[in-house]
This record gives C-alpha cells, sequence and structure tokens, in this order.
C-alpha cells in the first residue's frame, strides 16, 4: 500500500479540527500503514503544532520556514511537490485552503482527486469507492477513484468524527532541510479581517433566518416582521447576500458568521453544508420549506412544508396576538 | 498606458437547482432528465461579468468557452448576449465521460492555442467539484487563486486579488499574469439579459473545436483518461430528520408556537 499523508490545518500553534478528522479518515483507508501529518509553519508556534499532531499521528513531518508563516495554498503546494512521494494517498481538509491547494497538487503528483469526500465506503489495491453530493446535498454519488497512481483527497469537515485520539506519542522529524526555493507567482499580502455590521447575530439567542425562498427583496419585509415580533434580528444564507438584499455581517455559513443560538428558524433554505457549517451548539431547528426534500429537513427537529412567504406573515400574527 | 487584456471564461451548462427538484432514477444511473431546466451554472455568471468589467476599464476581448455537446451552445449564446465577444464550443465524442482533469486538459489545449492573459472559472459548480480552474493552472504552470470575491488590475502585469477564506475573511495576494482565477458568487453583480440581447447573438457563429482541432490525444481525456469516475446515484440512509409538522398552515403555526415556547423562541 502506498504512503499516506494527512495536511494539518493550524493556527498560531492550535490544530484545526480537521487534523483529528482526517486521522480518523486514514484509518478507514488503510488501518495498518503509518500515517504521516505534515505541518508547516514557522517557529514556536509550528512546535506546539507538531506536538499537538504527534499525540494523533504516528509520524509527523515538521517544515519549519519564515516564508510558511502563513499557509499560503500556492506555497505549500510547491513545498509538496518536492517532499511527497509518487504514488501516495494524501488527504486535507476540504476548506477555502484546502480548495485552493488540491486540484493543482493532485495535477502535479500525477494523482487522481476526488473533492469533499463525506465518506469512505471500500478500499481495495488500487481502488476505492468514496460517497460525494451533488446538487447542495439533493443527491449522494458513489464515485469510483483509481489510486494505482496516487491520490489527492479533500473531506468534507465534520463529516468524519474525530475519535477520543490522544496519546499516540508520534515522531516528529524536522525535514525543513529538505525546503527548496518557495518563491511563487502569487504573493501573500494580508488577510483583510470580515467587517461587524451595526446588527451582531452571533449574539441572539433566537434568529430568523432566510434563504432563496423569500424570492424577492421586498419580501424580507415579512422576515423582519416576524423577528420584530420574536424579539430578535433577521440572518441568513447566502444567496441572500450575493444578492445584496442583506449585508455579509447577517450572513451564517462557513463563509459568513457563526452563530449559537438556541432556536433557528430556517426559511427557504435548503440547508448546504457550508451554511450549517456556521450554526454550533446544537439549536432547536425550525425548517420551513416548499420543497419537501430540501436537505435542511435532514438536520432540523421540526419541519413544516409550506411556502414561507404565506408562513411567516401567519406566524407573525399568531406571536402578536399572543 | 496599459495593454488591453485577452480573457478566456470557462463555463459549464448544469441542471438549474432553483428552477428544479433533483430526483435520482429508480436504478440510480442518472438523475431524471425529464423536465429538468439547465442553465448556465451561477458562479460562471459571476466570472464572464467579471470578465466584461475588467474590459470595459481596460479593453481587450472576452471569450467564453465550454466542453460538451451542441445542447451546450446555449449557455454560450446567452454568455455573449452578457457581452462576452466570442464563444468557443469544445465538443467531441472522446471528451464524453471526462474527469475533471480531462476537462481541464481540453481547456489547456484552448489556452494554448489562444493568446489569453487571464483565464476565469467560476469557484464550483452544483454538480461538480471546484476542481478545473486549480488543474488548469498546474498543466498550464501558472500562478492560481480560487474563491476570488475582488480583482483590481495593477499595471501589465499583476492583478491584486481577494480570496473569500472562512469566516468571511478575505486574503489578499498579488498574482502575476497569465494567470487562472475561479470566481465566486456576490464578487459583482451580473448584468441582466433580455431577450433583445440573446437575439443580437442568436447568428453569431461559434466555432466548434473537436479533439483533432485542439490537438488533444483522446486517451487523456474522456471516460477513457478519467482516473475517477461517478459508479451511481443513491439515496442515503439517514437518521429520522424532522418532525414534519402536519394539518392546515393554521395547525401546524399552533403546534409551532407551543414547541417555540418550550424552548425560548417565544417569551
Amino acid at each position: 500500500m502506498s504512503q499516506i499523508f494527512a495536511y494539518i490545518t493550524q493556527k498560531d500553534g492550535v490544530l484545526d479540527d480537521s487534523a483529528a478528522e482526517l486521522a480518523m479518515a486514514t484509518a478507514k483507508i488503510e488501518a495498518d500503514t503509518q500515517v504521516t501529518a505534515v505541518v508547516t509553519g514557522a517557529g514556536s508556534s509550528l512546535d506546539a503544532a507538531c506536538q499537538a499532531a504527534a499525540g494523533i499521528y504516528p509520524k509527523v513531518w515538521k517544515f519549519d520556514n519564515a516564508e510558511l508563516a502563513y499557509p499560503d495554498a500556492e506555497m505549500i503546494r510547491k513545498l509538496l511537490i518536492n517532499v511527497v512521494p509518487a504514488g501516495s494517498i494524501f488527504l486535507l481538509a476540504h476548506d477555502t485552503f484546502g480548495m485552493d491547494l488540491g486540484p493543482g497538487l493532485a495535477v502535479k503528483l500525477k494523482a487522481a482527486y476526488v473533492a469533499d469526500v463525506v465518506g469512505i465506503e471500500a478500499v481495495e489495491a488500487n481502488k476505492a469507492i468514496l460517497v460525494r453530493q451533488e446538487y447542495a446535498g439533493m443527491a449522494h454519488t458513489h464515485v469510483n477513484c483509481d489510486f494505482s497512481g496516487g491520490a489527492v483527497l479533500t473531506l468534507r469537515p465534520g463529516t468524519f468524527q474525530a475519535g477520543e485520539g490522544g496519546g499516540v506519542g508520534g515522531q516528529v522529524q524536522d525535514k525543513s532541510g529538505e525546503i527548496k526555493d518557495l518563491s511563487t507567482k502569487r504573493r501573500f499580502v494580508e488577510v483583510v479581517q470580515a467587517e461587524t455590521g451595526d446588527v451582531d447575530i452571533t449574539k441572539a439567542d433566537v434568529l430568523v433566518s432566510i434563504g432563496r425562498g423569500i424570492e424577492d427583496q421586498e419580501n424580507i419585509e415579512l422576515a423582519d416582521e416576524l423577528a420584530e415580533a420574536m424579539g430578535t434580528v433577521v440572518s441568513c444564507s447566502r444567496p441572500i447576500v450575493d444578492a445584496k438584499w442583506l449585508e455579509k455581517t447577517r450572513q451564517v455559513g462557513t463563509s459568513g458568521k457563526t452563530v449559537k443560538p438556541k432556536v433557528y428558524m430556517a426559511l427557504g433554505i435548503s440547508g448546504s453544508f457550508q451554511h450549517m457549517g456556521g450554526l454550533k451548539g446544537s439549536p432547536f431547528i425550525v425548517a420551513v420549506n416548499k420543497n419537501p426534500k430540501a436537505p435542511i429537513f435532514q438536520v432540523a427537529d421540526v419541519g413544516i412544508v409550506e411556502d414561507i412567504l404565506e408562513f411567516m406573515p401567519e406566524l407573525t400574527e399568531k406571536i402578536q396576538e399572543g | 498606458m496599459e495593454d488591453t487584456m485577452n480573457i478566456l471564461v470557462c463555463v459549464k451548462r448544469v441542471p438549474d437547482t432553483a428552477e428544479n427538484e433533483i430526483q435520482i432514477k429508480p436504478d440510480g444511473t442518472d438523475i431524471e432528465q425529464d423536465d429538468l431546466v439547465y442553465s448556465v451554472n451561477e458562479w460562471d455568471n459571476y466570472a464572464v461579468e467579471e470578465a466584461i468589467q475588467i474590459r470595459e476599464k481596460v479593453g481587450g476581448t472576452v471569450t467564453v468557452v465550454t466542453v460538451g455537446g451542441e445542447e451546450a451552445e446555449e449557455v454560450l449564446r446567452r454568455e455573449m448576449a452578457m457581452g462576452a465577444d466570442n464563444g468557443i464550443l469544445a465538443s467531441d465524442g472522446a471528451f464524453e465521460g471526462s474527469d475533471g482533469c480531462g476537462i481541464a486538459t481540453v481547456l489547456k489545449a484552448e489556452v494554448e492555442k489562444g493568446k489569453y492573459d487571464l483565464v476565469l472559472t467560476g469557484a464550483q459548480a452544483d454538480d461538480g467539484a471546484g476542481q478545473v480552474g486549480g488543474m488548469l493552472a498546474a498543466m498550464l504552470d501558472w500562478p492560481y487563486a480560487s474563491l476570488v470575491n475582488m480583482i483590481e488590475v495593477q499595471g501589465n502585469e499583476q492583478l491584486k486579488v481577494g480570496r473569500e477564506i472562512e469566516g468571511g475573511d478575505q486574503e489578499v495576494s498579488e498574482i502575476e499574469m497569465p494567470c487562472v482565477l475561479s470566481i465566486q458568487t456576490g464578487i459583482n453583480e451580473p448584468r441582466y439579459v433580455g431577450i433583445r440581447g440573446i437575439r443580437k447573438v442568436a447568428s453569431v457563429e461559434i466555432p466548434v473545436l473537436s479533439a483533432t482541432d485542439l490537438g488533444v490525444a483522446a486517451d487523456l481525456v474522456g471516460a477513457a483518461g478519467a482516473k475517477v469516475k461517478r459508479v451511481d446515484y443513491f439515496i442515503p440512509e439517514l437518521g429520522a430528520g424532522a418532525e414534519i409538522l402536519e394539518g392546515s398552515l393554521e395547525e401546524k403555526i399552533d403546534k409551532l408556537i407551543e414547541m417555540l415556547k418550550a424552548k425560548g423562541g417565544i417569551k
């Protein structure tokens, strides 16, 4: 069996949740193979990250270089294609870094590429059957991936449940000496922090959240009225922000705000994983959607199959009546 | 004085999920195609709009390309009605069953035939994996940035780009041209395409390029060259899911209000 690697995302020495999730996934690919964690960065925060990774992985490769202080995918790809042997299985999280790094890495390693894997069903000598989703989770597919020339897989965050972990006592190997030229034609400048708006949805105990089902900007008024009746504010999913109907600061999701309400009203929201990724703390989720097959009904506590444009004014009125 | 820019935008015809309920055929071989409404991939509209806006600033051309059957021509025409100057349809039986790498191989051939300064793709498609742009860049040895939500032209050789990263933060970089960028929704407001716009481009000739025209080796593309193949569609066994409230709208709302009171949603 080929060598298996997992790229570890870390910030200031703290591992991302995906570090443990990738370890779970590698066990499904080949339980007996020693998996190598690849950790990049600079200085003492990198050392801390490597120590943490050694608690989950039997082998850790450390790449320490001032140039690697910020995880720039173009630069890290250039590093990896020099140090990862041909034919390897390489795993990384399907986050904005993994999406930037993965496809080009697969091409450069002459490996197969499967993105956003949500399940690993069967692995044989030279192939694997993987599970993906299409159409925002409305269809699942089995995918046959040829492993004979190696593979790069990105795994959906939160899908592979992390085990207890800890106590593996892995070896950290300093591979910094193998770093060659890291210059790229894309140069990192800065990270601009997301704006904080006048309405802070992250503090709300109850959220009235709207998606595509709102259909028109004028209908947002209906959501505002419901939110007012419930003593809270309106949040939304990505399409509402793309349409410029609400500010980006109102968006719940991996590319928006992470919220922890007690009650979450998902109105006309299909429930993509990027949206659900912004919802933490196990709220009581009410889903209202006219499509009974909307994925949101799989994760909600209570579902109502109705057009939100009819549902919202009715609910507002009933609440106001007390 | 800035040089003009020749921009290639890669687009894709996909089932419109806003218009359709996606149903899986009982045998799992495909999704139900009857009554499916197809349109251009949502992300691609933002890519074409961005290309047009860059051309309006610095001059040059915008070419849209797609890989597909003859039915894919309609999406090229739609993007030309938006304002793209040229359309190219890469179409050949040999391309059928291509994985992302196969599609990128076809597009690479077109990029090498033309003289492009910038290649844009949508960041992803509803039936895809967000992979073609990154693969194309690697094949060309061009720099790449994904999930781009800001582009600023800086002189003849460089762009300043922003990538949308977790939490809505923006990773800003400088990137040399030629380069490949995948475009995130929300970067702009794609212009409306009316019937008149579509009519204006209805008779414009769109060249159809075969594997031979493009100089693509048949064994690198299509099902023959694919390392990744979809086996089937299926409906997963899921947990119980939501408790679905039944009855009239009024009855449902009464039940819901009781629940919301219990959970603290209504004080």
